[in-house]
């Protein structure tokens, strides 16, 4: 057997999520994420797990909700128009302090759009996506060996912070075929004191619940809630670096633009300019560090995005406006080559001299 | 040089790599000067399908008859009328992608029953040992006899599609024959092709000295980002 498996993204998110101890999946099908809950209900039978095609994303969400009450591991995964739908519940998951994964495959919007990639659903994830104060950890593969990896990594954050963990790829990622190592090591899920499994008359029942009619309590538990960020943002911010050291052009961009942007770094930099990236893994928490620290070299940023320009405020706010920042974009299910990513290279370098 | 029957039906797991094998097919019967037909039956994936070669295909005189969905505002997986001309027209050479496991089998279920009244074809389980769910013969097994049922046509041969994508090796598909005779063996079908990237063909080739099989070197349609 050889060590290494052919996968898309979509599957290897799916086999991941299985070894990381997920046995209850939750999902209603949308192009292009279909595979995870194809592949789902195709392996959960076999290793006695549960895979449920709900009649709904709103369905589905509050199945997740329910396992996620009794201290198991679960998820679900959908596209964008779904996600929106399941806006509802991952606000009272937040609200209820729930640890899970979801999982969003974008695709081109707004309204049902279309099915091909897209990252215009950033604001959505980076912001928390439904109703009331409250964030996800987001976290954004740029190849499938990430998408199985950040899976595990998303299960485990959820369950140290008890809240939820959110996948977000695009079509190309969920879509695209890779060579994959599956052997990475997986530490048992933590003890949850506070889940619903049953008191065994031995102590007090557990509530789970997002309902709190007196202001005092509830704006209590929101500045609770706002610490434990403060934590996160503190130390689970991640990103890699690629030839940032002497740029002075730095790129912003994540999962098929940091892709796309690596490819035209390559070829600008054979023409001379000092051009880096930044790719950040975690969307939320954003990582400001990574960035504030170029700001003192990097003359001008660019964000290359497959959005009409959303991280580019996040890039904007994190260099503290100290250099101008450019956005580089296609939408609706196009994405940028790297021949028009090295063109605002050029332009760019242009603008420094 | 592979030969042909009239129609040649590709099937198999998706992601087995049926779209590039078509694409490669079609163009090497286009060669010969065949009036050539490939008709994209995959109504599972509209992200990757042959339609995307269409360029490739009206430089080399190619037809192509496939499903308009993916590209309308009709989400709809509907079926061309194109697609009685594979089985009406016997001067063409038909290849047939077919969509992905069982799902994808049920559309070819139409033309099942002209395609065993003429009798002239060869339906191909394409088989990649390095996809998740056919790791093992059994599993593999398994998702033949859904596609036949789906479809209500048996398999007569077997393609070893076996690659890890752009890391393939020469000796991983080495490595995959022997899995892919012991599934022709509990199958009962036989070892029909071996395919393999075009810059792997020589190597292959060379190391495949004791097989009579033939070994398609194939130029990949989706290049990777």
């Amino acid at each position: 057997m050889a060590e290494k498996v052919l996968m898309k993204g979509n599957e290897a998110i799916a086999e991941a999520a299985i070894m990381a101890g997920c046995r209850h999946y939750f999902g209603y099908p949308i192009t292009p994420q279909t595979e995870v809950a194809a592949y789902m209900a195709k392996r959960m039978p076999k290793i006695g797990g549960t895979f449920l095609q709900a009649e709904s994303e709103i369905a589905a969400i509050n199945m997740v909700y329910g396992v996620a009450s009794a201290g198991l591991r679960s998820m679900t995964s959908s596209s964008s128009p779904g996600i929106s739908l399941k806006g509802e519940g991952l606000s009272y998951m937040a609200g209820a302090d729930l640890p899970c994964l979801v999982v969003n495959v974008q695709r081109g919007g707004p309204g049902l759009g279309g099915i091909q990639p897209s990252q215009s659903d950033y604001f959505q994830a980076t912001r928390g996506g439904g109703h009331g104060d409250y964030h996800m950890i987001v976290l954004a593969p740029a190849s499938v060996q990430e998408m199985a990896e950040l899976t595990v990594k998303g299960f485990e954050l959820a369950d140290k912070y008890r809240m939820t963990s959110m996948i977000l790829a695009d079509g190309t990622m969920g879509q695209m075929m890779e060579p994959v190592s599956l052997d990475f090591d997986i530490a048992p899920p933590p003890e949850k004191p506070w889940a619903t499994t049953g008191t065994g008359m031995k102590r007090k029942h557990n509530i789970i619940n997002s309902l709190y009619l007196k202001p005092e309590e509830l704006e209590r538990g929101n500045f609770e809630r706002y610490k434990k960020y403060a934590e996160i943002e503190k130390n689970e911010a991640r990103a890699e670096e690629y030839l940032t050291e002497d740029a002075e052009i730095i790129i912003a961009a994540f999962g098929i633009a940091a892709r796309v942007s690596k490819n035209a770094i390559d070829a600008a930099r054979k023409e001379g300019i000092k051009v880096g990236m930044i790719r950040p893994i975690t969307l939320w928490p954003f990582p400001k560090e990574v960035f504030k620290k170029t700001t003192s070299t990097a003359k001008r940023y660019i964000s290359v995005e497959l959005s009409m320009g959303q991280m580019i405020e996040d890039v904007q706010i994190a260099t503290e406006f100290k250099a101008p920042v450019d956005l580089c974009n296609r939408v609706g299910g196009m994405i940028p080559d790297p021949d028009m990513v090295l063109e605002a290279i050029k332009k760019a370098a242009k603008e420094v001299k | 040089m592979i030969n042909l029957k009239r129609l040649t039906i590709l099937s198999g797991h998706y992601g087995s790599g049926k779209t590039n094998i078509a694409v490669n097919l079609a163009l090497e019967q286009a060669k010969l000067g065949k009036k050539v037909a490939v008709s994209d039956l995959d109504i599972v994936n509209p992200y990757f399908r042959t339609k995307d070669s269409y360029d490739l295909f009206a430089k080399n005189g190619i037809m192509l008859i496939s499903s308009e969905y993916a590209g309308t505002n009709l989400d709809i997986p509907a079926m061309p009328q194109e697609i009685y001309s594979l089985t009406d027209d016997k001067s063409i050479t038909g290849i047939i992608d077919v969509g992905g496991d069982d799902r994808g089998a049920l559309a070819l279920g139409r033309l099942v029953p002209a395609i065993k009244d003429e009798n002239n074809y060869e339906m191909l389980m394409v088989l990649n040992m390095f996809r998740p769910l056919t790791r093992t013969t059994k599993d593999a097994l398994e998702v033949k006899y859904e596609i036949e049922n789906a479809c209500g046509l048996k398999f007569t041969g077997i393609i070893n599609n076996s690659n890890l994508g752009a890391e393939t090796k020469a000796k991983d598909i080495i490595d995959s024959i022997s899995f892919s005779e012991e599934f022709s063996r509990i199958a009962s079908i036989p070892l029909k092709l071996i395919t393999c990237e075009k810059r792997l063909e020589n190597e292959v080739v060379s190391k495949l000295k004791s097989t009579s099989i033939p070994v398609l070197g194939m130029v990949l349609q989706k290049r990777p980002v």
